[in-house]
């Protein structure tokens, strides 16, 4: 088992696939940063396209900011078409790094800079008279920070993706989206009462809900559509990566073994021995409950009876090359009697591998019925008599009987009816 | 074995064409075993014909075939299995490790499931057994068949007719550990055509626990 390649080593084979494009990435393109920003990272990112330091950048555009709030607009439009990435002065992209480890969390100086935008914006509301424009600075200004808000969320939900804690907090976005689009709503309320149409706002508004009923109605089923194919796509992708896992794998064990084989085609031993365990791998690697498999890292502190006595009769197989047949009946963990119940049935594995291996396989059957585990080992060899074994032959005696006894079980050996030994074992588990 | 008297007509599916030549090779030899390979089949919709138009006594079963594996051939095969005068009988014949494959193949009416490591000779042995009304029970398929009906052991209420008798476990227990029926009946004291009847029993359980699950699933949704 412990040979197998792990899931780890197939994932390894599908990255590096991709590891190249990584590399390509050098070529600047101009991304807004997501680390160190303090507002939409378009500062930063300018400046690590132009290669620039940021302050410069940041102080231009609060000189055009100044002039008639220029710097704000082209701040925004910058914000608005640029996507966001790993750009940026310090963070220049580092060939074959993972993007995910750049990414940190929430920036806590984002928070200052977007309190001193506002109180700037109120400041330069209340002091500049736009003449006629003035009406109508105040609705823009709440459409515009509800846009923004709702826009902002994107690239918080593209970023928590890269975090993948997305999961846990799926209130906030929904609560972000929901105030975004009240500001807009509220800046056309504002706008519809500033332009005199007070009296009409409960028409308006009726007529806008009614306009975002139809246009929902319309694009809708394209966007189920969308998602539907989305999801369909993903588990396409899905399917192909278990594939390729299954082609790893077979491409990994089986490969080798048939090679293996071919070279050892002179020795019939060797290769029964050899397509016995590959076939065993498979079937265990085929046929293993979904969902097991993963942590083998851990496996003997976990392993369960049924795993122990299909494990130890692949040893036994392995070492004498005599085929072992399992039938496992229920399952239990492992305690210390149980331990020693297995050592004994492994020792009377390898006793019925060795003496009676020729007459066919081994037959072993593990049984759990409620707080007694059974079980039974049997060859197909020429029998054997315990009183005509010498005294000082310890192996049966001490190593199974012994051992069973000490631990409170019971063993029996016996002949079978029609030939071939069997070892009987039973064994009370501990309490759970 | 009787070899003289009884001759079984054999068809055999699978869809791998080196499997059944090599099975064809191995038991299909009438002089010798007394096995008559009468047909070959590839997928379900092919096996159905065939064995609609052999008529053969055993049809040897692979689980897993192109159309709807094994347990479609059975589906579509009940008619056969089921007539009086000359029954077609099933053995399941895989290299599968899935206890709901196999189990699911003897619900669907199979007599009996070996492995495919199994020899030649006792391949012709289990043909003869099931071409004369007997179940074939492997170690592997009893293991199977214990863990299933350890499974719904607990809520079963009036379903005492799905239960094994304690006669019927102790006989399955031998079966997976490895005793030929012959030893089994020497172990128990009994006769060989007792434990025949014993694992017969436990084979139409297993087939009726199926039946009664759907009537409790339709019961239990008021559509009866």
């Amino acid at each position: 088992m412990s040979d197998r390649p792990g899931p780890c080593d197939d994932r390894g084979v599908t990255t590096s696939v991709q590891q190249p494009a990584v590399e390509h990435l050098p070529l600047r393109k101009l991304y807004r940063s997501a680390e160190g920003r303090l507002l939409g990272g378009v500062a930063r990112g300018l400046a690590g396209h132009l290669g620039m330091p940021v302050a410069w950048v940041r102080v231009a555009f609060l000189v055009l900011f100044m002039a008639n709030g220029m710097g704000a607009l082209v701040y925004a439009a910058f914000w608005f078409v640029v996507p966001l990435g790993t750009g940026g002065v310090e963070a220049v992209p580092q060939p074959g790094k993972d993007r995910r480890g750049v990414v940190r969390g929430p920036d806590k100086g984002q928070l200052p800079a977007l309190l001193a935008l506002a109180v700037a914006v109120v400041v330069l509301g209340t002091n500049v008279h736009y003449g006629a424009a003035g009406t109508y600075l105040w609705p823009l200004l709440l459409v515009g920070v509800g846009v923004a808000v709702v826009w902002r969320q994107a690239d918080n939900s593209r970023r928590a993706h890269w975090m993948e804690v997305s999961r846990r907090r799926r209130l906030l976005p929904l609560a972000r989206s929901a105030a975004g689009a009240l500001l807009v709503c509220l800046g056309i309320a504002g706008f519809a009462v500033t332009r005199g149409l007070g009296p009409h706002l409960g028409m308006v508004l009726q007529a806008s809900l009614a306009l975002l009923v139809g246009i929902a109605l319309l694009v809708g089923p394209y966007l189920v559509r969308l998602v539907q194919d989305l999801s369909e796509e993903r588990l396409m992708r899905i399917r192909a990566q278990e594939r390729a896992e299954v082609a790893a794998h077979v491409h990994d064990s089986v490969l080798h073994t048939l090679t293996l084989i071919q070279r050892n085609a002179d020795n019939p031993r060797e290769v029964a021995r050899l397509a016995r365990a590959q076939e065993r791998e498979l079937r265990a690697w085929l046929y293993r409950p979904s969902g097991t498999g993963k942590d083998e890292n851990e496996e003997d502190a976990s392993e369960s009876l049924a795993e122990a006595v299909r494990r130890l009769a692949a040893e036994v197989e392995d070492a004498h090359g005599v085929p072992v047949e399992v039938v496992c009946v229920g399952d239990c963990p492992q305690d210390e009697r149980l331990g020693a119940q297995l050592q004994a049935a492994r020792e009377a594995m390898v006793n019925a591998a060795k003496y009676g291996g020729e007459g066919g396989p081994v037959q072993v059957f593990a049984e759990v019925e409620g707080r007694t585990v059974f079980v039974s080992v049997r060859d197909h060899g020429p029998g054997f008599d315990l009183d005509a074994v010498p005294e000082d032959r310890m192996g049966v005696r001490e190593s199974i009987i012994g051992r069973m006894r000490r631990n409170g079980g019971t063993a029996v050996l016996r002949s079978a009816p029609e030939g071939g030994t069997v070892v009987e074992l039973e064994m009370e588990r501990a309490e759970a | 074995m009787s070899e003289e008297q009884h001759r079984a007509r054999v068809v055999l599916v699978d869809d791998h064409r080196m499997f059944r030549t090599g099975v064809r090779a191995e038991i299909g030899r009438p002089e010798e075993t007394g096995v008559e390979v009468v047909g070959e089949a590839a997928d379900v919709d092919q096996a159905v014909s065939v064995i609609a138009a052999t008529r053969p006594d055993v049809v040897l079963l692979d689980v897993h075939l192109p159309g709807g594996g094994g347990v479609e051939v059975l589906r579509r095969s009940t008619t056969l299995m089921a007539d009086p005068e000359h029954p077609v009988r099933f053995l399941a014949l895989s290299v599968s490790d899935a206890a709901e494959d196999v189990i699911g193949v003897i619900r669907g009416g199979a007599r009996g499931y070996v492995t495919k490591t199994i020899t030649g000779s006792d391949l012709v042995k289990a043909v003869f057994q099931v071409a004369e009304g007997d179940a074939v029970f492997s170690p592997r398929l009893a293991g199977f068949v214990l863990d299933a009906f350890a499974s719904t052991d607990a809520p079963p209420v009036d379903e005492d007719l799905d239960r094994l008798t304690q006669r019927e476990r102790e006989v399955l227990r031998l079966i997976a550990r490895g005793y030929a029926y012959k030893e089994i009946a020497k172990q128990l004291f009994i006769s060989v055509k007792t434990v025949e009847s014993h694992v017969s029993a436990v084979l139409r359980k297993l087939q009726l626990s199926n039946r009664h699950e759907l009537t409790r699933w339709a019961t239990a949704r008021r559509l009866v």
